[in-house]
């Protein structure tokens, strides 16, 4: 070993990210994948263990920091985004991870996601949705599809779902992606992009709730039909899926359409790119059985950082005189002096 | 005139009052609640002691001339230490028929009334519901009525000034504030000072203004009007250097030099509230004090990125008043849970829901004290005054830290825009709040404790070897991890009580006003302090065996004040509320304590709590 390889850190691996607490996700549970994938690309990122913080709120994707082996806060039903937000501008140095579900982030806590994303703190949330709730036993998610009969919608659910890509884009997001919990590749690959962005990442991973929603990502899971239900994106890339990529999407007129490669001209099929917001629009609105659903990057530009902003008004303040001068804090305006 | 010019020429004869309480009054647009800060301001720096008390309505214009509108500024200045901004008003100015209206009834006879006499006009004598003009019906000849073409003179001295007649008449209240400065001697120099730093960017607004104001106290001066001129000599107070303060200004200035002497950052997190957002504003000014202010998108934000800055390793603090606190309450609970220092700054306001956001009131004390579900005990304290919003943020600060544990801060409406002065502290007075972050990972656990503070250590994100997580899961004793075990879950719930119970050690005994037994003991907390001082020292001087408490500390309780009770045959607790206090020294310490509510949306005045401890010594 040379004298240089001494003074490095020792390489972190997988292991050193896996918490001593048992997981206690249900057997089967999609979130196992997930929390498997993050637990690989973190000694990648060249970030100092110490330096993660991971932030969650309530439900079962919220049980997720107890397991990492980094700072950890397990905070409210919907207010990690809130709480991450205070950490993150404290301590700007630190790479945060907010960690939610379909319930937390899109219902109870719909204010602070949208927030989060319009004022773009360098921070990375990953939304495992599986359209249900799970840590209380069921019940239909502001990301069930209509009809959905559960124990609080007997009669099926009369709730229109939200399209989380298309919320993140209304909310200003600078980067929204989405992955499976099953495709471990790509899983990883947009982890790594969700870090690489400057600014909030949004990821919706899709996950398989075994036990009350079990095989809702099927057709994008199932190996037989995969290949003809994902529209794997890629930026600059034309949007061709299915087996033998037959099959390509093209607009017609302002809407988008599935189409037979062969039928058409090879020009006219869409090119992927990320800094487009009209097409991340038009992604983010394509849902079965009309459409394969696309993952990947779909959207990604760049805008000011809040928490740089604020270091910046901070250090233009700090530069000013009396610049913490708790003197002339207290004795300022009108004074006057009784001997 | 000569600016340097800065006594008034003793033209006509000076009567001696010892005190006066004066009451602007006029539409929220007169510019009222300036002329009364002006006023105030000059006052402060002639020496008297003082007491302010603004009252504003909620609207910020409601129409104009109507009840509804009418903004007020009272100050009482004294040559004697003061309490309070005094119960009733010897000179009333009131600006429109709307403000005579509302404020009239609070003049005693022979009181001084100074009206612009052009603003009784019929139409705003219709909006303010007078069926007869009242400069004419006979209805004020019990008052010294000085009724003034106020209006008119304004225009008058403004004349050639290329203004518009709106902006004319917008100065009529430095006009007013002029005469006024005459009629009580006070410097001129403070508010010319304030004309030409307010209107530096305007040259002719701020020559109007400056003449306006000059035109008024000439007004005085020249006018047979006033047969004489009042003086109120300087008030014999503590030496030193004094400023004026109002309690939210004291409380940033607390919180940001508590923050500079713990040596840590200061974090707030919070949304615009009334009468809470002046904490907000004026913090955010502070950035060169290593002061971030974050506006959030609602109550549960603001409260959350503080406990996540506090995480951080920040000095987190929460500004909000009576409806914020009801959001904010959940995570509270889990500052309790995770142990982490959090300031909770709660700026009471009428309630319930919207109530009244504008007046005062101290209707929230349980909902600090137990308004969070489970067993989640917080530290509760509230400043008397407002320049003790300054001493009970560092307060606040100490406790916070050395025990992690949230901290409730209850002022209130009136403190947070009353003013008084406040005697400067000495820098090298300020205590020492060095703060230490655990690094140390040998015998580290996330919940090990302090053997005496019972406080478990603070370690922030980014230190080696320490990582760990916390949340709102019951934890496991020592290791922090989750647990459901039913024996862990009585020890931890009990240790947090204990903790909160063991901050007991901070209280200093109980001051008396008053003997150290006796018949009544007047018991008291936050903002009602000025009032029940006052009755409190008349009652003594009238030789009634009548003592005060105030006590700071509302969670945990003194350790002497079940004592301190018990050696009075009454204790009566004013509490501008339906008697939360009362519930629990009676609930504390059995007894047989009386209470004493006003739910007005006002504070005390000092004959009613003279009068109430006379009647609870009549009934014996």
């Amino acid at each position: 070993m040379s004298i240089a390889n001494l003074n490095e850190p020792a390489k972190l691996t997988r292991k050193d990210f896996e918490s001593d607490q048992e997981v206690r996700w249900c057997p089967g549970c999609g979130d196992y994948a997930i929390l498997a994938q993050v637990q690989r690309v973190l000694p990648d990122l060249g970030i100092p263990r110490e330096n993660y913080v991971f932030v969650s709120g309530i439900g079962c994707s919220s049980r997720f920091p107890y397991y990492v082996n980094t700072y950890g806060f397990h905070t409210l039903h919907g207010r990690a985004p809130a709480i991450a937000s205070g950490i993150k501008m404290s301590r700007p140095e630190l790479s945060v991870w907010i960690v939610t579900g379909d319930g937390d982030a899109l219902s109870i806590g719909g204010n602070h996601l949208i927030h989060i994303l319009r004022r773009n703190l360098d921070v990375n949330l990953l939304l495992f949705n599986n359209q249900i709730y799970g840590l209380t036993k069921g019940q239909y998610s502001p990301t069930s599809e209509p009809g959905k009969v559960t124990k609080s919608s007997p009669e099926g659910s009369i709730d229109n779902p939200f399209k989380p890509l298309v919320l993140a884009l209304g909310a200003e997001a600078t980067f929204i992606a989405r992955s499976i919990d099953v495709e471990a590749k790509h899983l990883q690959e947009i982890v790594r992009r969700a870090h690489a962005h400057h600014g909030a990442s949004f990821v919706e991973i899709l996950q398989n709730c075994n036990i009350f929603n079990d095989g809702a990502f099927d057709d994008v899971t199932n190996r037989g039909t995969k290949a003809d239900h994902q529209l794997i994106l890629e930026d600059g890339k034309p949007m061709i899926f299915g087996k033998d990529r037959a099959q390509g999407i093209r607009m017609n007129g302002m809407r988008p359409e599935v189409v037979r490669v062969a039928d058409v001209d090879a020009n006219d099929i869409l090119i992927h790119d990320v800094k487009n917001p009209v097409l991340a629009y038009l992604l983010g609105q394509m849902t079965a059985p009309e459409f394969p659903t696309p993952i990947g990057v779909i959207y990604d530009v760049d805008r000011p950082v809040y928490e740089e902003g604020l270091q910046e008004q901070l250090r233009h303040a700090r530069e000013q005189p009396n610049a913490g001068d708790l003197e002339a804090l207290i004795y300022t305006g009108d004074t006057w002096t009784v001997s | 005139m000569n600016d340097g010019q800065t006594t008034s020429p003793a033209s006509k004869d000076t009567q001696e009052v010892e005190t006066v309480v004066i009451r602007f009054a006029g539409d929220s647009g007169d510019g009222m609640q300036l002329t009364g800060t002006q006023f105030t301001n000059a006052s402060a720096l002639a020496g008297n002691d003082i007491g302010t008390l603004p009252d504003f309505p909620a609207e910020i214009r409601a129409p104009a001339g109507t009840l509804a509108g009418v903004s007020g500024f009272q100050v009482n200045l004294s040559h004697h230490e003061i309490f309070t901004p005094g119960d009733n008003p010897d000179v009333l100015v009131a600006m429109n028929p709307a403000a005579l209206k509302a404020n009239l009834e609070d003049l005693p006879t022979n009181g001084i009334l100074i009206l612009d006499r052009e603003a009784f006009s019929d139409l705003n004598l219709k909006k303010a519901g007078y069926a007869q003009n009242p400069l004419t019906d006979g209805s004020l000849d019990r008052y010294q009525l000085f009724s003034l073409d106020i209006a008119r003179m304004t225009t008058l001295a403004l004349k050639d000034s290329g203004l518009s007649n709106k902006h004319v008449l917008r100065c009529k209240n430095f006009f007013t504030l002029g005469l006024m400065t005459w009629l009580y001697q006070r410097p001129l120099e403070p508010v010319l000072n304030f004309i030409s730093a307010r209107f530096a960017k305007n040259e002719s607004l701020l020559d109007a203004n400056r003449r306006a104001f000059k035109a008024g106290h000439a007004f005085g001066e020249t006018s047979e009007m006033f047969a004489c001129q009042y003086e109120v000599r300087p008030a014999e107070i503590r030496p030193g250097t004094y400023r004026n303060i109002t309690g939210n200004a004291a409380l940033c200035i607390g919180l940001v030099t508590a923050a500079r002497r713990a040596q840590l950052p200061l974090y707030l997190g919070s949304y615009p509230i009334t009468p809470a957002s002046d904490i907000l504003h004026e913090l955010a000014t502070y950035k060169g004090y290593d002061v971030t202010t974050f506006q959030a998108e609602d109550e549960i934000a603001g409260v959350g990125a503080a406990l996540g800055a506090a995480f951080g390793g920040a000095l987190a603090v929460t500004t909000t008043s009576g409806p914020g606190i009801d959001l904010k309450s959940e995570t509270i609970g889990l500052a309790v849970k995770t142990e982490l220092p959090l300031i909770v700054c709660d700026i009471q306001r009428g309630g319930p829901s919207t109530g009244l956001p504008t007046k005062t009131e101290q209707a929230d004390l349980l909902a600090a004290l137990y308004g969070r579900h489970g067993d989640a005990p917080v530290v509760v304290l509230a400043p008397s005054t407002p320049s003790d919003c300054f001493e009970i943020a560092i307060e606040a600060v100490k406790i916070a830290t050395k025990y992690m544990t949230p901290v409730y801060l209850l002022s209130d409406g009136y403190l947070a825009n009353g003013a008084e002065p406040w005697l400067l502290p000495k820098i090298e007075d300020l205590p020492d709040l060095k703060v230490e972050y655990r690094t140390e990972a040998q015998g580290y656990y996330p919940y090990v404790r302090d053997p005496d503070t019972l406080s478990r250590p603070w370690v922030v994100p980014g230190t080696p070897g320490l990582e760990h997580r916390i949340g709102g899961i019951e934890s496991e004793y020592l290791t922090g991890n989750i647990s459901y075990a039913p024996m862990n879950h009585e020890q931890m719930v009990r240790l947090r009580e204990q903790k909160i119970a063991g901050v007991a050690r901070e209280i200093p005994p109980t001051e008396l006003i008053g003997p150290e037994s006796g018949d009544v003991l007047v018991l008291g907390w936050g903002s009602t302090y000025g009032a029940i001082t006052a009755g409190v020292r008349s009652l003594l001087k009238e030789g009634l065996a009548v003592s005060q408490a105030h006590i700071r500390f509302l969670n945990p309780l003194p350790p002497d004040l079940g004592d301190v009770l018990s050696r009075f045959k009454h204790v009566l607790v004013p509490e501008m509320n339906m008697g939360h206090l009362l519930k629990i020294v009676r609930a504390e310490y059995l007894v047989d304590a009386v209470g004493f509510n006003k739910i007005q949306g006002r504070p005390f005045k000092v004959q009613e709590i003279i009068s109430r401890v006379k009647k609870l010594l009549e009934e014996g």
